[in-house]
């Protein structure tokens, strides 16, 4: 009995002692440079990212492959010069945000999508879009259906704990026709509702849907149709207040997209490093005077290019046509071709 | 006075105050720390959200809800939803329950057995698959385009089972329901009547209910009401019209009754076999029937065991509904979860979705309590 209530004493007493310790800890907010600080104190950067085959998932020997992982591989770059000292962790689309205010992650790349309340309210902030994306409608070929419109008093599937619930009810009302849904939690059932015919169609992000396809039974009797209910701009997401971080992540995708509109890919990136245009010179580093102007490694965009390439190799090897996802280009062109892909100068 | 605040506080009143403290310092701490995470996230603690608009849909309700209607009636809409699967899961689930366990002490090994098998099965498998099973299994009805129909109105497909119905103007018809369960009440009690001579509810009790039934439609008919009668057809993806039953709502409410059948026909078997053997015999010894010693001199003494587990059993079925939002029934939990999304609010739409399931299961739990006592042995027992 005694020694029962002693031990019940102490635990309050390290509880107690636990807790005002954590009060201390979570009261430190992000300072200017206090990330790129800790990363390099433990050699390593930790990445958020989601579970959909071709943007991020783990291969046959657990090692990370994806669209949004080659993104992680070139920040390890441009901050340790080699694209392994990243560490990528697989985070639910509800617990993403606040492991990363937490301090779990120094970046999401799991797909985030930009908006003014996670901004604001939530306190993050974005880098450049890595993918512009859109909810999106799945549909069996046979049904003959070739826009959202003529899904009238269809059954469709939404996944709960998305944004597309919302989306999807607006669609309708705004050009008053009806449909129900069905709402379920269970990525599986969410699919498999689909493969028996319990819905019509499948609703949600157009690259989630994509990777959804994959899981069907047959495939090849599913379209996405092309028509986009929504924007789902998607970019890298890291804690409000370190700039000397977030602009890292901004010159790391933009020195991708530099080099697509280069047309520099890790096939002849080293016959680029004779070229006699200054731009390309300061931009793969054989004129270190930009890098180190902004005290960066000169040849970091070389590096990228070399080892994880441009943007439009990392969108064809894991997204691409010819890929299961099947992606077109589509707004994630180069702004040259009709897309919106765009990078501020490197000078 | 102070002896006695001290043999309250306990033996070790210094730790007791600490650890008092500690409990209120950890919440404290919590709360606090929950607040300045709300603030900071620009969300107002309260429940003012209930009265914004909700823009979302919600598949199947038995009250009025559509997108932009308020939070709470969307919120209202999936309190419904629960209550429906609910009530009707614990009705269905008694009737299969006592029969199976009655059927487990059958003298005929080969149904014993098979109910022994089937408690088995369905106490040894995880709920929420055997909820995917139901769930599997009705999506694999025929789609609607080749749904197999009857007389070209009942209608068995994919998207639920669709029998005409019939109401009134304006009226919806789901009214019917409590006629159908009268004419049904009607039949048993004049089966009953002519079969074993014996009634439950009296003829006169039922006669009069039957008789208001019929007058209030007549009422209906006279005062303005027209009778309208709606056949289901096929039409663009789905078929409209009639009284429908979802998959989703038949996966959920099946999945229920045959999980906590399971529970309760052991209940029933071992609140049965808690009755002495000499009661059997005495019975016997009277010449009884089997029937008639189960029916009155058994299952009444068996049910003093048998109540107070079965407002358990209800209250684990009703807390199991919640599974509902893995196979996509819009109930209480798959509605405020979308709330919480939307708003938010997440730590208010959980107090809501544990404030319903705690009101259902205290009503429930008062029910059954009262049902309790009135068959409670009255007295002392004297052995």
């Amino acid at each position: 009995m005694l020694k029962h209530s002693l031990w019940n004493a102490r635990t309050a007493g390290v509880f107690a002692l636990a807790l005002s310790a954590a009060s201390f800890l979570s009261t430190g907010l992000a300072n200017a440079g206090e990330t790129l600080d800790k990363i390099k104190e433990r050699g390593l950067i930790k990445v958020g990212v989601g579970t959909t085959p071709g943007f991020f998932s783990p291969d046959g020997d657990g090692k990370w492959q994806g669209f949004f992982v080659d993104f992680g591989r070139a920040l390890s770059i441009t901050v340790f010069n080699t694209p392994d000292k990243v560490e990528f962790t697989n985070s639910s689309p509800q617990q993403r945000l606040p492991a990363l205010q937490a301090g779990e992650y120094d970046i999401l790349l799991s797909g985030v999508t930009q908006t003014i309340n996670r901004a604001f309210k939530l306190g993050f902030h974005f880098g450049p879009v890595v993918f512009y994306d859109g909810q999106g409608l799945l549909v069996r070929k046979d049904l003959g259906v070739t826009k959202g419109a003529d899904l009238d008093g269809a059954t469709i599937g939404v996944q709960s704990g998305t944004t597309g619930e919302l989306n999807i009810a607006d669609f309708f009302r705004k050009s008053g026709k009806t449909f129900t849904p069905i709402t379920i939690e269970e990525t599986a059932e969410f699919v498999k509702a689909l493969d028996t015919g319990r819905v019509d169609a499948l609703t949600q992000d157009a690259t989630d849907l994509a990777g959804k396809r994959t899981q069907l039974k047959n495939p090849d009797d599913y379209v996405l149709l092309p028509e986009r209910l929504s924007k789902e701009p998607l970019a890298p997401a890291v804690r409000a207040g370190d700039d000397q971080w977030l602009e890292i992540v901004n010159w790391t995708v933009y020195a991708t997209i530099q080099a697509e509109e280069f047309g520099i890919s890790s096939a002849n990136v080293d016959q680029f490093l004779e070229s006699k245009d200054p731009a390309i010179q300061r931009f793969l580093g054989t004129d270190p005077s930009l890098g180190e102007a902004i005290g960066l490694d000169p040849k970091f965009a070389y590096t990228i290019i070399k080892t994880v390439g441009n943007y439009g190799e990392i969108f064809q090897r894991h997204v691409g046509k010819g890929t299961p996802l099947n992606f077109d280009r589509g707004l994630n062109a180069l702004w040259t071709n009709g897309g919106l892909l765009y990078s501020p100068p490197f000078r | 006075m102070f002896a006695r605040a001290v043999s309250w506080i306990g033996p070790f009143p210094f730790r007791q105050a600490g650890l008092l403290l500690g409990v209120i310092a950890i919440f404290w701490f919590l709360g606090n720390n929950t607040l300045s995470t709300m603030e900071r996230a620009g969300l107002t603690p309260g429940f003012s959200f209930l009265s914004q608009r909700a823009n979302f849909e919600i598949g199947e309700s038995v009250i009025a809800y559509a997108a932009g209607d308020s939070y709470g009636r969307a919120i209202l809409a999936g309190i419904a939803n629960t209550a429906k699967v609910a009530a009707l899961g614990c009705l269905l689930a008694t009737l299969l329950g006592v029969a199976l366990g009655v059927a487990r002490l059958s003298g005929n090994p080969l149904l014993s057995r098979l109910v022994q098998a089937y408690v088995e099965i369905l106490r040894g498998t995880p709920l929420l698959l055997q909820l995917f099973l139901w769930s599997s299994l009705f999506q694999h009805f025929p789609a609607p385009r080749n749904a197999s129909s009857l007389f070209e109105s009942i209608f068995v497909s994919n998207r639920g089972v669709f029998v005409p119905s019939f109401g009134f103007d304006g009226l919806p018809a789901t009214l019917w329901i409590p006629g159908f369960a009268l004419v049904l009440l009607g039949g048993w009690t004049i089966a009953r009547k002519m079969f074993f001579g014996t009634t439950q509810y009296g003829l006169k009790m039922t006669a009069l209910l039957l008789a208001l039934f019929v007058a209030s439609i007549l009422a209906l008919k006279l005062t303005g009401f027209t009778p309208t009668t709606e056949i289901p057809a096929k039409g663009g993806f789905n078929i409209r019209g009639g009284l429908s039953l979802s998959p989703e709502f038949a996966a959920l409410l099946i999945g229920l009754v045959v999980n906590a059948s399971a529970t309760i026909a052991e209940i029933v078997r071992s609140g049965i076999q808690s009755v002495r053997a000499g009661q059997w015999e005495a019975a016997r010894a009277l010449g009884m029937k089997p029937g008639q010693i189960m029916r009155l001199i058994v299952f009444p003494q068996a049910l003093r065991v048998i109540m107070p587990l079965m407002t358990s059993s209800y209250l684990d079925l009703t807390k199991n509904s919640s599974l509902a939002v893995a196979i996509g029934f819009p109930d209480i939990v798959s509605v405020a979860n979308t709330t919480a999304n939307t708003t938010g609010q997440v730590l208010e739409a959980i107090a809501l979705i544990m404030a319903v399931y705690l009101g259902i299961n205290l009503a429930v739990s008062a029910f059954m309590n009262v049902y309790n006592r009135k068959i409670a042995l009255k007295g002392a027992l004297v052995r």
